[in-house]
């Protein structure tokens, strides 16, 4: 605009030696910096290889589709102009043979084979006896020929399926991992009732990781009211109770819950002892024993947030609160509470996080319809070989975290104090 | 003696010890009148907050009887005080609005909402803070926080209020802008006020009464003139206001006057206030502005001969420090007028002189 060009040119301020205060100033200024970040570069570097490049190559995992493609490019490019009814063609069974053929010379026919196994049954079994077969074809017409090597090659749902993986990326992992399923015509669809395994151990990991955290709130807030309010020389003996766990190897304190908890364990004694009982209980490998372990392994994580918001409130509020007419029960409930609300939401947070990923403590105490999300990733990792159905299990845990963590901080933005 | 009724507040010899070794409060008795502004000043650690915390209930005397109108409130717990408390750093409750604040005596007493509504919308106005009920504490200036808080104090109309060091935190400007504010408070409410500061400028400008406190005892409890003008101890009349000072031995009474001499051999001739027989030392005390220059008219019982060491200029009057009866630290204070045509100059010798009433012969101070 007129009025803003006509503004004065401005004098450059210069240092002493003429240089542009401005530059001379960014001159130190980048110095400074650089320097600082010198000193985070170890661990930056340390984080970048360790931390988001196994969570980056997770991600890629869970939705990627290498093995269907590079073992039957050709049956893929056929499969194109197959509408998905009735049988695909000639040219679709002549380029199957020769892909099943050329794989079998390449020995890429085993991965695919696997992998097309997990969307239906016996088809590991089926590829590759067919490509050790196919290998011995020489000319057409390939259609007879392939379902005369198994006649499963008649069927639509097994075309539907190779069609279906001819990218490079798949939903399968994640459409699985939340009990769902696409038919023979494509579609989204509900799994059979008996084969609906995660939604039940998702939900069952939130209940258990919930009421852990409900019970390591109510357990542990008094401590911390009892830390926080204590002259220095009881409160330190408690700190160091309460620290104790920390101090032993977290595999320990669990065996221990097992020692404990079990038919012939000290818990049932002293109960039988006390008259409590008649008959011995099993409080270990079960629903019980599982959350009196994960409460204890994770109630320090409560006690220090909020202990440490305590100590932080000036005790003048409380007495302000009792010269304006409030009893000491209402004081504590309209403004002791609120004011621990922090501490409340870091505890909670923190135990609700821990708990939804806990892995061993349930591995050891909990039976088996105890077990949480974590040891189905452990499984499909370690045991099945199926990264990518574990890493789609383990980007639904950190969406969830995520999606906790977006919350709280939506929740406490506005009562931070 | 005031009647019963009369008096909202007494303490009846409280003494007070935090650790079973040293009292807080040695002995306290004090009675407070309806709708009086009384002060509580003395320097650090005299007991001041100790008081005000045994009147509010946080404090349990260790002895005696706090009586508030007429009943004896040493087993009423806080909450049922109906005593509004401002703190010296204000306490408002972080977590809640202005008005959440000011309704919160309020909603304890159980008062209709829309009552409370009303009721903190005139406090806020009393404090001339309409407008910022939604706003959080922290996003208030200091002086707006302690006006929040003394609404907050008094929305509940409690017959007594009390304050502790309620300004401290302010700048000076603000300060004075706030006594005079909760002094107008004072007497627009006719709610009984306990202050407590060490400010004794301040108490004097605001208090119907003083009481000065020093090693948990009253050393004096009187109207601000009378505190100034006839301090009963040394320590009251070093506390309050500037003041010369002599420590000399009583040498004869007689009557209301007695005739002190100084460690330099001079003799004084003071008021006898506060001084035990003839032999016994005693601290002269006399306020900067009642010496008299070149006292003329035979006026003045004392006149010495002194020497100027330095002048300063007030404004509106002068300051001179002079060396008189081997004191150096002689304060004279002159108003511009009365030195007239005479001029002091450093190093010149001139007469002064203080009349009988004006030196007062305090209590020795302590060995
Ligand atoms: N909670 C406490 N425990 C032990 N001693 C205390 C406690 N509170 C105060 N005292 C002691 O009691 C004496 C009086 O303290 P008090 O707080 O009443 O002084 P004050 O006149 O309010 O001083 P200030 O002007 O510094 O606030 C002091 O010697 C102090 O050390
Ligand atoms: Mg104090």
């Amino acid at each position: 605009m007129a009025i803003a060009t006509a503004a004065p040119p401005i004098d450059v301020v210069r240092t002493a030696d003429g240089t542009p205060l401005k530059a001379r100033l960014r001159q130190t200024e980048r110095v400074r910096n650089t320097a600082a970040f010198g000193l985070i570069l170890p661990l930056l570097a340390f984080t970048l290889v360790f931390f988001f490049f196994p969570i980056f190559s997770m991600l890629v995992q869970s939705f990627e589709n290498k093995e269907i493609p590079a073992n039957f490019p050709r049956a893929i490019v056929a499969l194109k102009s197959w509408g998905g009814q009735g049988l695909p063609g000639e040219d679709a069974y002549a380029a199957l043979a020769y892909d099943l053929k050329h794989g079998y010379d390449n020995k890429t026919v085993p991965r695919a084979a696997v992998r097309l196994n997990y969307e239906i049954a016996q088809f590991r079994s089926m590829v590759l006896a067919s490509a050790r077969k196919a290998a011995n074809l020489q000319t057409g017409p390939y259609k007879e020929a392939m379902i005369g090597i198994d006649a499963r090659w008649g069927e639509r749902e097994y075309w539907a399926v190779l069609k279906r993986n001819s990218s490079t990326v798949t939903d399968h992992y994640f459409l699985n991992a939340l009990d769902l399923e696409r038919n023979v015509d494509q579609e989204i669809v509900k799994k059979a009732e008996d084969r609906r395994i995660y939604i039940s151990v998702l939900f069952r990991t939130f209940w258990i990781s919930l009421f852990v955290t409900i019970l390591c709130l109510l357990l542990g807030y008094p401590v911390a009211y009892l830390l926080a309010t204590q002259p220095a020389r009881i409160s330190n003996l408690l700190m160091i109770f309460v620290l104790l766990p920390f101090w032993t190897s977290l595999l320990v304190r669990t065996v221990a819950w097992v020692v404990l908890l079990q038919q012939q364990g000290l818990l049932n004694d002293l109960m039988i002892a006390l008259g409590l009982i008649k008959e011995r209980v099993l409080l270990v490998f079960n629903r019980p024993g599982l959350l009196i372990a994960m409460t204890h392994v994770l109630l320090p994580f409560m006690i220090l947030p909020i202990y440490s918001v305590m100590k932080g409130i000036d005790p003048q509020y409380m007495r302000a609160a009792k010269s304006l007419g409030a009893s000491p029960a209402l004081a504590f409930a309209t403004i002791y509470i609120p004011l621990t609300f922090p501490g409340i939401g870091a505890g909670v947070l923190l135990v609700f996080i821990l708990a939804i990923g806990y892995y061993i403590t349930p591995e050891l105490v909990g039976g088996g319809g105890d077990q949480m999300i974590s040891h189905f990733i452990a499984i499909y990792t370690s045991e099945l070989v199926n990264w990518g159905q574990g890493s789609a299990l383990a980007v639904i845990l950190l969406a969830a975290v995520l999606a906790l963590y977006a919350i709280y901080a939506r929740f406490f933005k506005l009562s931070q104090i | 003696m005031p009647k019963e009724s009369d008096s909202i507040v007494q303490f009846i010899k409280v003494q007070k010890s935090y650790d079973g070794e040293t009292f807080a409060v040695k002995s306290l008795d004090l009675e407070m009148h309806r709708g009086e502004f009384l002060t509580l000043l003395g320097p650090s650690g005299s007991g001041k907050t100790t008081c005000l915390l045994m009147l509010a209930g946080f404090e349990m005397a260790t002895h005696g009887e706090i009586i508030l109108n007429g009943q004896s409130i040493n087993n009423v717990p806080a909450h049922k005080r109906n005593i509004g408390m401002v703190f010296q750093n204000y306490a408002l409750f972080p977590h809640k609005t202005v008005e959440g604040n000011i309704a919160y005596p309020l909603m304890c007493r159980r008062v209709p909402k829309q009552e409370i509504k009303e009721r903190v919308k005139k406090a806020l106005e009393m404090v001339r803070l309409a407008g910022y009920e939604n706003r959080l504490p922290r996003q208030l200036s200091g002086g707006q926080q302690q006006r929040v808080a003394i609404a907050r104090a008094l929305v509940f109309n409690p017959q007594l209020v009390l304050m502790d060091e309620p300004l401290g935190a302010l700048d000076r400007q603000l300060r004075e802008q706030m006594q005079y504010e909760i002094r107008r408070l004072h007497e627009n409410l006719g709610v009984s006020v306990v202050y407590v500061t060490h400010d004794q400028g301040e108490s004097l400008i605001m208090s119907d009464r003083i009481a000065v406190l020093n090693l948990g005892i009253i050393e004096q409890l009187a109207s601000p003139t009378e505190l100034y003008d006839k301090p009963e101890n040394a320590f009251v009349a070093q506390f309050i206001g500037e003041n010369n000072k002599y420590i000399g031995e009583v040498v004869s009474v007689n009557g209301g006057a007695c005739q002190v001499r100084l460690p330099n051999g001079d003799m004084v001739q003071a008021l006898a206030v506060n001084i035990g027989p003839v032999g016994s030392k005693t601290t002269l005390s006399m306020r900067p502005e009642s010496i008299v220059i070149t006292p003329t008219d035979g006026r003045c019982q004392n006149v010495y001969e002194s020497k100027v060491l330095e002048l300063i200029f007030h404004g509106d009057h002068l300051r001179a420090r002079l060396k008189v009866c081997g004191n150096e630290e002689f304060i004279v204070k002159v108003p511009k007028k009365a030195l007239g045509a005479q001029s002091l100059a450093v190093g010149a010798t001139v007469r002064v002189g203080w009349t009988v009433e004006d030196c007062r012969a305090l209590d020795a101070p302590a060995a």
